[in-house]
């Protein structure tokens, strides 16, 4: 038998979440120096988990939970997030961005580089955009697939700019969301909680200044699949543990895998375990019954995205080191 | 001008902003280096499609056909050879 099983992203749940909760009361009163922590739910697995660790950390009354929707979000995210703020007992507020986002030309901009390729496309066409190539061990691309409001489907290439075009002008989406989260922080006297897992975080999965921006990541060491346990394990309610992944950011459903990951999540957290802890290809491929000319391509996709997005992570650049003014 | 210099010129000014020919040898491992993402791979497809008369299919973009300016010639030259 492989030892690659997925027994090996087994975790002590119990251990871990008094472990980040620590981690957390301690990271707050001595580095940040503020009094709660802010985190924006969007009724997800990974934000609802960091929600629940955040509360254990400190307590309901300085945990502050906001919700975010917009035009294309999912009415069920909202009502998880709202069953989660009520089993948390936290504090909650709704603020719906979708006005913010039209009067900042989001809407509008993604619209225009839509129709650059569907010239029928109006408002009432829902889309996404869906990955292709790296897990084939080609280039990645972009493809858009729509549908029509008579429910035809369409899908076609689209070209470097008007996929850059529709990527950045939705990007508003996160960044919106975090000028409120910091809205709140700062009123508060907060931090905030930046809620990626593992393979967001080491994939480059989130956006510059927008989700990827926060004051703690809490999560951000555990693989996807230890994020559902530590729900379970956290009693977060049913519909929360059962929620599949998805982008929530485009107007027709979208799983994350089909957007940004080369697999679903539970073979993606493998195959980045295996890929860390130094198991060849051919072990994963035995693993997740593929060929090892597809495993081999799911490790390359994982590199091309670490090299894509390391700028992500990189704070801003400096000519020469500055000597670090607050001791740290 | 040739084609392989038209190709490293493009390289030279898109990635590493830079005419001197001496910044990059033709072998230099463009993508493997760390120069070029698949975002750039598409600019240097974007690149070959509108200034040297060729199409790149889907199943052609693999990162070996553009790793190296010698490799990225070698590929445009099997393509025109087809067309």
């Amino acid at each position: 038998m492989s030892r690659l099983h997925p027994s090996v992203l087994d975790i002590d749940c119990a251990a871990e979440a008094e472990r980040i909760a620590q981690a957390l009361r301690s990271s707050v009163a001595r580095l940040l120096r503020r009094r709660g922590l802010v985190v924006a739910i969007s009724g997800g697995i990974d934000s609802s988990v960091c929600a629940a660790l955040a509360v254990r950390a400190l307590g309901p009354e300085r945990v502050f939970c906001l919700i975010l929707p917009e035009r294309d979000s999912d009415d069920d995210s909202a009502a998880r997030a709202n069953l989660l703020a009520a089993h948390l007992g936290v504090r909650v507020e709704t603020v719906d961005i979708a006005p913010t986002l039209a009067a900042i030309g989001c809407y509008a901009q993604r619209d225009a580089a839509v129709r650059s390729v569907l010239p029928g496309y109006d408002e009432r066409w829902r889309f996404k955009l869906a990955i292709t190539g790296g897990s084939q061990g080609l280039v990645n691309r972009f493809r858009l697939i729509a549908r029509d409001p008579d429910g035809g489907d369409h899908e076609c290439e689209l070209p470097l700019d008007a996929y850059l075009t529709i990527v950045a002008a939705t990007n508003f989406k996160q960044r919106i969301r975090k000028t409120l989260e910091y809205f709140h922080a700062d009123h508060l006297n907060y931090a905030v909680v930046g809620t990626p897992n593992r393979l967001e975080y080491d994939q480059g999965f989130f956006v510059k200044n927008g989700d990827g921006s926060a004051d703690v990541k809490p999560i951000a060491h555990l693989y996807k699949t230890q994020v559902y346990a530590m729900a379970r394990h956290l009693g977060l309610p049913e519909r929360i543990c059962a929620a599949v992944p998805t982008t929530d950011t485009y107007s027709l459903e979208q799983g994350q895998d089909e957007f940004y990951f080369a697999l679903p999540y539970r073979q993606m957290d493998l195959a980045l375990w295996a890929l860390n802890h130094g198991h060849p290809a051919a072990e994963l491929a035995q693993a997740l019954g593929i060929d090892e000319a597809h495993a081999r391509a799911v490790y390359a996709d994982i590199a091309a995205k670490r090299r894509a997005t390391s700028y992500l992570h990189r704070p801003p650049v400096l000519v020469e080191p500055v000597p670090e003014p607050h001791g740290h | 001008m040739d084609r392989l210099r038209q190709i490293k010129q493009f390289v030279l000014g898109n990635f590493l902003f830079s005419e001197d020919e001496s910044a990059l040898a033709d072998d230099t491992s463009l993508v493997r280096g760390g120069l070029v993402d698949s975002t750039g791979i598409l600019e240097l497809i974007m690149f070959l499609e509108s200034s040297l008369g060729i199409k790149v299919p889907p199943e052609d973009m693999t990162p070996d056909n553009f790793d190296t300016v010698l490799a990225i010639d070698d590929y445009v030259g099997r393509r025109l050879a087809t067309a």
